[in-house]
């Protein structure tokens, strides 16, 4: 465990070296001088030489990127010019937002996903499976801002069971978190519910098509045991890939539905700093969600060992 | 004779869409403590006689006519569920894949235990009873090894595991499916060896489909020939070797390559086994029989007595020393 731990975790720094790479770059891959970015046209050579001095520009390229790295290793990811503070701050005052969403979203999905692909797969062709997969079909087409506004019509303006959007903070008020969050959370897991119980149907299918199912019936097992016992346990490894794709995207990706719900997220802010050509918001959250990325593949991957005794020996 | 442990009258087992027959009027009895060897070329059955026993035929196959009577019991008119009961405590059976007949994410003692759970033993004495059981099955450091899981275990050492599975079940009658196909020529060996000693010891009710005519000389009592899902000749082990009546049985006698001898051209049946639904209309292994008459195609002959302890489906058996009519007397 120690060394495939080790060995994840190599991989994971190369990445983050590439990523912060990348990140660094941004700001020399636009048109022009980075500068002219920042400040209007109508600045004045003072101005921008002033901003230059400020942003480091006027140091060699390779004295940048050494500050650079220096910076970020101490978790300095910048200052935003928008916001007129540190980046780092703003992202982690924002996370506990995103990871509530997220985590909610994710259990839900995962929950009803893998529930509703048993279903479907114990009743093979028949019309719960239709019924499964017919409703997993319509989550996976329905655009997930369409269905947030729908849902804020029906539940938050008609019936006035939630707000219509806004977030209130577990420790102020949890059952306005509960009201705040639930919404948005549905919305994300209809969306992810459909590609997971697809996944744990197709899965499931094919592991009951293995010899050791029949082994399990000829020892005369009930056919649930079966299904939960030998049946599951295995078809959960795709499963999981499935499982952490979706966990990465909810993370890092539920821009839309926190605009529509008003949710102030991380995903708003990226969003926000590259709407304003905010760039140090655009470079810290490029890492950020590189690492968010890495950190879910690196649970999955130990999840992986504990689901299949095979995975350890490697 | 004693009341056989397990009767087959008249199976018939049919493709669910075509109405193509896989096996056809089969019928066999199997005694308490007698190994029955089940030999025929892939393609002539022995699997779904297997599994048609066991209650486990794929959906696209159905038995459509026959009884199978388990120790004066019969199964066909029973529900699944009453099946399912029998199986895990009555019938057992081993199959031939050891690579995959076994759950890859479960510790393979817990794999023997919950068949033992199943019939009500407790939790502690259920771990106590496959440690034992993988004792009797000659798996060293069995201690350790239930905690195994199954790519932890050599082939050999996982149909021992499956072995263990099946006599977890104490079964009356146990189902070897060529448990020895898929090994090592040496282990095959250790396996068989491992069988026939439980079989003893336990005095177990084996039916033991093979196509390996070798083996069956080794452990079987009797012999069932089938040849493309119908009985060719049911005899005693030694009248199967010694004067097979079917000219199929003996055709596959004389494919056994033997050391004698110069070295030659190997002996085969020429032609291959009819597939389901091209059946044809006579004796079904007529167009490959070297001793055909005109009279095999017109219809399948019936399985006849053609002598003491052996019956074999054929118009014209070979007969024995003396003339046939003395022997039916």
């Amino acid at each position: 465990m120690a060394r495939f731990l080790t060995k994840r975790l190599a991989g994971a720094f190369v990445v983050l070296v590439l990523v912060s790479l990348m990140s660094f770059s941004i700001i020399w891959l636009v048109p022009g001088d980075p500068t002219a970015a920042f400040l209007d046209t109508s600045a004045t050579p003072e101005q921008v030489e002033r901003l230059r001095r400020e942003l480091g520009l006027d140091q060699p390229i390779f004295i940048q990127m050494l500050e650079w790295y220096g910076r970020i290793l101490q978790g300095d990811l910048g200052h935003s010019i928008l916001l007129n503070r540190s980046v780092t701050a703003a992202i982690l005052e924002r996370l506990p937002v995103t990871l509530s969403l997220a985590s909610i979203a994710l259990a839900l999905a995962l929950l009803a996903g893998i529930s509703a692909g048993i279903v479907a797969a114990v009743n093979h062709n028949r019309w719960p499976d239709q019924v499964v997969m017919t409703v997993a079909l319509f989550g996976l087409s329905v655009p997930d801002f369409w269905l947030g506004i729908m849902l804020i019509l029906l539940f938050a303006v008609k019936l006035g069971f939630f707000p219509t959007g806004g977030y209130v903070p577990l420790g102020e008020d949890p059952l306005g978190w509960l009201g705040s969050i639930f919404m948005p959370a549905m919305t994300l897991a209809v969306i992810q519910v459909g590609f997971i119980a697809r996944m744990t149907r197709a899965s499931m299918l094919e592991i009951l098509n293995q010899d050791f199912i029949r082994t399990a019936d000829a020892k005369g097992l009930k056919r649930m045991d079966i299904m939960l016992r030998h049946g599951l346990p295995n078809a959960l490894v795709p499963v999981l890939t499935v499982a952490g794709i979706v966990a990465g995207a909810l993370l890092g990706g539920a821009v839309i539905i926190e605009q529509v719900f008003s949710i102030p997220g991380v995903g708003r802010l990226i969003i926000g700093g590259i709407l304003s050509r905010d760039y140090p918001v655009i470079q810290g959250g490029l890492l950020f969600l590189a690492v968010i990325y890495l950190a879910v593949n690196l649970v999955v991957d130990i999840l992986y060992a504990f689901v299949d005794p095979r995975v350890r020996l490697e | 004779m004693t009341r056989p442990i397990l009767e087959i009258k008249g199976l018939t087992t049919t493709l669910a869409n075509s109405k193509a027959t896989v096996l056809e009027d089969v019928s066999f009895s199997l005694q308490p403590g007698e190994v029955l060897g089940v030999v025929g070329e892939s393609g002539s059955g022995k699997s779904m006689l297997a599994l048609s026993v066991m209650g486990l035929l794929p959906k696209v196959i159905r038995r459509t006519a026959g009884y199978i009577i388990l120790n004066g019991e019969d199964l066909t008119g029973s529900p699944p569920e009453h099946w399912r009961e029998k199986r895990g405590r009555d019938l057992a059976m081993i199959f031939q894949e050891p690579m995959t007949a076994l759950n890859p994410v479960m510790r393979v003692g817990d794999q023997v235990a919950e068949v033992l759970r199943r019939r009500g033993v407790p939790a502690e004495k259920a771990r106590q009873e496959t440690i034992n059981l993988f004792m009797q099955v000659e798996i060293p450091s069995p201690e350790q090894r239930v905690r195994a899981y199954p790519h932890e275990l050599s082939g050999g050492m996982r149909q021992r595991v499956m072995i263990a599975i099946a006599l977890a079940a104490d079964p009356k009658v146990l189902i070897a499916d060529e448990p020895t196909t898929a090994l090592d020529v040496t282990v095959q060996a250790q396996i068989l060896d491992l069988l026939r000693k439980l079989q003893r010891e336990r005095g177990l009710s084996l039916l033991f489909i093979t196509h390996d005519l070798g083996v069956i000389a080794e452990i079987a009592d009797r012999v069932l020939v089938l040849y493309a899902g119908r009985v060719a000749e049911l005899a005693s082990v030694r009248k199967i070797f010694d004067s097979p009546q079917h000219p199929y049985t003996r055709a596959l006698l004389a494919s056994i390559p033997q050391t004698k001898g110069p070295r030659g051209r190997l002996v085969t049946i020429e032609g291959a086994v009819p597939s389901v639904g091209t059946m044809p209309k006579g004796c079904r292994y007529a167009p490959r029989c070297t001793f055909r008459r005109d009279i095999c195609e017109q219809e399948p002959p019936r399985l006849g007595i053609v002598g003491p302890s052996q019956a074999a489906a054929c118009l014209q058996p070979f007969g024995f020393e003396q003339p046939q009519e003395e022997a039916l007397a």
